[in-house]
C-alpha cells in the first residue's frame, strides 16, 4: 500500500511540476524580454507586476472557438496536439531533482529522454501535414528537416556523457559525476544545448515557425485551447531541455556546498539558469535561414560532437 | 541469450498480467501493422506504422529489455517514421484518399512478407522453445547485459550488420550521384 502512495505522490508532483513550471518560464519570458527592450510587459493582470497574465490568457484561449478547417483531416489535426504536448510529460517523469527525487527510475534515462522527445515532434508534423494548409506543410517540412539534422549532434553530445559516466541511467551519470566534469565535457554541453535548441524549434532556430514568411508554420490554422496546448508544449519543451542539461553536463544535484537536503534547489537553480539563456537567444539572436541551419548540424555540431566523444574516450582510457 | 532456467515450467494455461498484457499489445500491434498495409491514406498509413513501431517497443518493455525498446523508438519512431513523413510531405501527400498508390505487385508483396514472417517466427521459436524469462530477478534484458552479450558473444554479426549499413549507406550516394544517360561531366 505504502508503495502505491509512493508512487501516487511522486506522479502527482511531476505532474503538477509539469504545470506550474512552463507557465513559470513563459512569465518569465514575458518580464524578460520586455525589460531586455525597455519596456515592462504586462502589469496588471493579477495585480503585482502582472503575475496573472498567463492564468488570464489560459482563459482567452479557453473561450475561443476551436475551429477545425474544412479541408483538414479531422482525427489527425484534433490529435496533434496531444502528440507533441505529452511526450514532454513523460520524460519529466525520468528526470531527477535530487538524490532518491525521481519521479520513476529509468535504467537507461538518456535514451528514454531522447527517444521520447522525437516523438514529440511528430505532432509538429502531423499538424503541418493535416491543416490542408502551404503554409503549415511548408512548416512540417522545415520542422522534420530540422529534427533529422538535429537529432545526432544531440544524441552523439549525450552519449559522450554516458561513455565518461559508464551508464545511461540518468541518477547514474549523477553518481558518478565530479566538477572537472564541466571543463571536460563542455563541448558536449554547447552542442546538446545547441541541438536541443534547434529541436524546440526556438529562436534563432525558428525557421518552421518564421511568422514572418510561413505565418506561424505548422500551426497557422489552430486555435484556442489546441493552440494553446502546442504553446504550452513549447515550454515544457524548454524546461525538459534544460532540466536534462543540467542533469547530463552540469552535474544536477551537486553544488559547492549544501549538498545535503539542498540538492533539488541546486537542480532547480542550474535550469533557471538555463531557461535565461533560452529567453536570452531569443531577444538577441536574429533567425537562422533554412541552409545555415543545416550548415550548422553538418558541418560545425556532428564534427564537435564527435571530437568531444574522442576527447572522453581518451580522458577515460588515461584515468582508467 | 543466458536465460535461467525456471524451478519449474509455468505452462500456458494460467497466464500472468504480464503475458495477457504481452498478448494485448501484441494484438494491437498486429492490427495497426494490418491497417498501415491496407490503409488507402498515405500518411494515415505512416501513422498507424507510428502505433506499430510503438507497440512493438512495448513490447520489448515487458520482455525487460528496456534499453532495445527505447532505441526502438529512438530510430523507428524518432527518425525513421519522420524520414518517411519528410519525403511523403516533399512529394505527394494528399489529404483523403490516394487510389493509384495501390500498385499490381500485391500478391507477390503479400508472398513475401508470410514467407519472412514464417521464417522469422520458425528462426524464435527455434531459439527459445523452452527458456522462460524470470521476471522476478534481476533484469535480464537490462542495458549492461545487452551489451555485453552483444559484445562479447555476437561481435561478428555486430560488425557484419555493421558493414552491411555502410554498404548501403554507399550505394545510396552512388544511386543519389548518377547521372542521367547522355550527360557528361
Amino acid at each position: 500500500m505504502t508503495d502505491a502512495l509512493d508512487v501516487a505522490v511522486r506522479l502527482l508532483l511531476v505532474f503538477v511540476a509539469f504545470l506550474v513550471l512552463p507557465l513559470v518560464v513563459g512569465q518569465t519570458e514575458h518580464k524578460v524580454m520586455a525589460h531586455m527592450q525597455g519596456r515592462l510587459g504586462p502589469m496588471y493582470a493579477g495585480g503585482f507586476h502582472g503575475w496573472a497574465q498567463l492564468v488570464a490568457d489560459g482563459v482567452k484561449f479557453a473561450q475561443k472557438e476551436d475551429v477545425v478547417p474544412k479541408d483538414a483531416d479531422r482525427r489527425v489535426f484534433q490529435l496533434a496536439p496531444a502528440v507533441a504536448l505529452l511526450p514532454y510529460l513523460l520524460v519529466l517523469v525520468a528526470i531527477p531533482v535530487a538524490p532518491g527525487s525521481v519521479g520513476a527510475v529509468v535504467d537507461a534515462g538518456i535514451f528514454f529522454a531522447l527517444a521520447v522527445m522525437g516523438v514529440g515532434v511528430l505532432g509538429s508534423l502531423m499538424a503541418g501535414w493535416a491543416s490542408a494548409n502551404k503554409f503549415s506543410l511548408l512548416g512540417g517540412l522545415r520542422t522534420a528537416a530540422q529534427l533529422l539534422a538535429y537529432e545526432l549532434p544531440m544524441l552523439l553530445a549525450a552519449a559522450s556523457v554516458a561513455m565518461a559516466a559508464g551508464t545511461v541511467s540518468l541518477t547514474g551519470v549523477l553518481d558518478a559525476f565530479a566538477w572537472w566534469w564541466v571543463p571536460w565535457q563542455i563541448v558536449g554541453a554547447l552542442v546538446f544545448f545547441v541541438a536541443g535548441l534547434a529541436e524546440l524549434q526556438r529562436p534563432p532556430f525558428d525557421m518552421p515557425v518564421a511568422d514572418s514568411e510561413i505565418i506561424f508554420g505548422a500551426y497557422t490554422e489552430y486555435t484556442g485551447l489546441r493552440f494553446a496546448l502546442f504553446l504550452l508544449a513549447e515550454y515544457a519543451g524548454i524546461v525538459v531541455l534544460c532540466a536534462l542539461t543540467t542533469v547530463l553536463f552540469l552535474g544536477g544535484w551537486h553544488g559547492p556546498w549544501g549538498d545535503d537536503g539542498l540538492g533539488w534547489l541546486w537542480t532547480l537553480l542550474k535550469t533557471a539558469v538555463l531557461a535565461f539563456v533560452v529567453i536570452w537567444l531569443r531577444v538577441s539572436y536574429p533567425r537562422l535561414r533554412e541552409d545555415q541551419l543545416q550548415k550548422l548540424a553538418w558541418t560545425v555540431l556532428v564534427p564537435l560532437a564527435l571530437a568531444q566523444i574522442a576527447l572522453t574516450g581518451i580522458v577515460k582510457v588515461a584515468i582508467n | 541469450m543466458i536465460l535461467a532456467a525456471p524451478p519449474a515450467h509455468p505452462g500456458f494455461l494460467s497466464p500472468t498480467g504480464v503475458e495477457v498484457a504481452f498478448l494485448l499489445v501484441g494484438l494491437v500491434t498486429l492490427g495497426a501493422a494490418v491497417v498501415s498495409v491496407t490503409t488507402k491514406q498515405l500518411v494515415h498509413a505512416a501513422l498507424w506504422l507510428v502505433v506499430a513501431l510503438g507497440g512493438l517497443a512495448v513490447e520489448y518493455l515487458l520482455l525487460t529489455a528496456e534499453f532495445i525498446a527505447w532505441v526502438q523508438v529512438l530510430i523507428y519512431v524518432g527518425s525513421v517514421v519522420v524520414l518517411l513523413l519528410f519525403g511523403l510531405m516533399l512529394t505527394r501527400a494528399p489529404i483523403g484518399r490516394s487510389p493509384d498508390a495501390d500498385s499490381g505487385n500485391r500478391p507477390v508483396a503479400l508472398a513475401v512478407a508470410a514467407a519472412a514472417a514464417a521464417a522469422l517466427v520458425w528462426v524464435v521459436w527455434d531459439a527459445f522453445r523452452k527458456s522462460w524469462i524470470d521476471l522476478e530477478g534481476p533484469a535480464q534484458g537490462s542495458t549492461g547485459v545487452t551489451g555485453e552479450i552483444l559484445f562479447r558473444h555476437w561481435v561478428l554479426p555486430f560488425e557484419a550488420l555493421s558493414v552491411l549499413l555502410l554498404a548501403a549507406l554507399v550505394g545510396a550516394i552512388v544511386l543519389s550521384r548518377k547521372k542521367p544517360e547522355g550527360e557528361r561531366d
